[in-house]
């Protein structure tokens, strides 16, 4: 019991005396943590809204197929991208193995499907409510989908932070492609299991805080934000 | 006072129709519609619950396909173009999850990039100047239609679909959409619009649709139609009696 109340000590002296170390750790893993929420919003927000508004043959296959990706085991992943970007493998000559961008292209390949399948979800009820003024309005698609999106923007909010929560607190696929290099790839999480495993428990502590408080930061304003839409009947 | 023409990128009247029926699922909507919607015209579209009214006005714009028969607006098919000068007013308006500004503001953007002046002008005309950053969807029901209806004006249609347009309104709303119909037919364009009002389509209307089981039967003037009906269920259903 000791020795969990020293390690939380220890873990607050590193927070609050701004532990250079920890805060490398931490900026890195919300540098990557955002780039790759960011470029799966950019491809995962239009095609999920696209996938809730228009019907075609296969549409229903293609739900499936970004419905069960979002239980895509991370190692899966970090082993594919490995061998994609490895030396020996197809896009080895990008030299990206090992590096923040590495770890970016894993986290985007487990964040879109829960991008792509929870827009698609959101979307699809206010397309019910919509779709017959959008018809009668002959509004073309490019425009239904950044009014959807628009219209939408409290709920997607919703998704964001599902994604954001993906990223920042994957471990399995950054570990693989990112190598948990000091001062170069190391992360949060990896740091974490890192430390764990030397049993330096007081930094692995420190890191899961600073995680838990971003999370109960990022809700809170969510929160905040969806109350206030509500009052004005936004969502 | 004459009539001004309506001088739109093409006319859309008279609207035709022919052996036009329209099915969902296994039920027969409408049923071999044979009709004509004159020029410049008010056409009220009357009928018991369940006759296939909404369901003739959105084949109009275009919202159900065609199963059988023809749908002509002078002379020709439906297509984007024409479906893009007629303006919808639906029984429950569906408004954006903006403000009432942006609302307006978003059809604007999508047809004819109307100036923030003119958009307030309209809300003024339809008795919302004040309302602009207010959130559409916390208007009253009769604010919200006559949104709705600012809407629709902001289009400039040929032609203005009403769907019951004034049901549960209060008097100040019915009354200022019921002056927004017959200034805008003043200025040449074609008004159709269902009600189960049966004053305010004698007070609107210049010409009537009587559907019943999604059959036309009958067209004609409406103070002939109100004055004689000829068939036996326009004459119980203008008496308020049920029809079977």
């Amino acid at each position: 019991m000791n020795i969990l109340l020293e390690a939380f000590k220890q873990s607050f002296e590193l927070v609050f005396t701004l532990n250079a170390d920890l805060f490398e750790i931490l900026l890195l893993s919300l540098k990557v943590s955002f780039f790759s929420l960011f470029f799966s919003c950019l491809l995962g927000l239009p095609l999920g809204t696209f996938l809730a508004i228009k019907n075609f043959w296969g549409r229903d296959i293609v739900l499936i197929f970004f419905n069960t990706m979002m239980g895509l085991p991370p190692v899966v992943v970090g082993l594919i991208v490995y061998l994609l970007i490895s030396r020996s493998g197809p896009f080895g000559w990008l030299g990206i193995l090992y590096t923040p961008t590495a770890m970016i292209i894993a986290q985007m390949i487990l964040i879109i499907p829960i991008i792509v399948s929870l827009t698609a979800q959101t979307i699809e009820d206010i397309h019910q409510e919509y779709k017959s003024l959008f018809y009668s309005l002959v509004v073309p698609y490019h425009k239904a989908i950044i009014a959807y999106l628009f219209d939408a923007r409290y709920l997607i909010l919703t998704v964001m932070l599902a994604g954001f929560g993906r990223a920042i607190s994957e471990v399995g696929a950054v570990i693989i492609v990112g190598g948990n290099i000091d001062h170069l790839t190391r992360v949060m999480t990896t740091t974490i299991a890192l430390e764990t495993s030397k049993g330096n428990l007081s930094l692995a502590l420190a890191l899961g805080i600073i995680l838990l408080s971003i999370a109960l930061i990022t809700n809170f304003i969510l929160i905040s934000l969806k109350i206030r839409a509500k009052r004005r009947m936004y969502v | 006072m004459s009539k001004k023409t309506f001088v739109g990128p093409h006319d859309l009247t008279p609207i035709q129709f022919k052996d036009l029926s329209v099915i969902l699922g296994q039920k027969i909507i409408l049923d071999k519609i044979n009709c004509k919607i004159k020029s410049n015209s008010i056409t009220a579209v009357l009928g018991p619950n369940g006759a296939g009214k909404s369901i003739f006005l959105q084949t109009i714009n275009g919202l159900f396909s065609i199963q059988s028969g023809r749908l002509n607006f002078n002379l020709m098919e439906i297509n984007q173009e024409i479906r893009k000068q007629q303006a919808m007013v639906f029984q429950n308006p569906v408004l954006l999850r903006r403000t009432v500004i942006a609302n307006l503001q978003f059809i604007s953007n999508l047809r004819n990039k109307e100036s923030n002046r003119l958009l307030k002008k309209i809300l003024s005309k339809v008795g919302l100047e004040g309302y602009e950053k207010k959130p559409a969807r916390l208007l009253s029901g009769g604010e919200k239609q006559r949104l709705s209806m600012a809407r629709a004006l902001i289009i400039n249609p040929n032609l203005l679909l009403l769907d019951e347009p004034t049901a549960n309104l209060d008097p100040y709303s019915l009354k200022l959409i019921e002056d927004l119909v017959l200034e805008e037919n003043s200025i040449g364009k074609t008004i159709i619009f269902t009600t189960h009002d049966m004053s305010q389509a004698k007070r609107l209307a210049t010409d009537v649709i009587f559907l019943n089981k999604g059959k036309v039967l009958e067209q004609t003037i409406s103070k002939t139609f109100f004055k004689s009906p000829k068939t036996l269920e326009a004459q119980k259903y203008i008496n308020g009696e049920i029809l079977i």
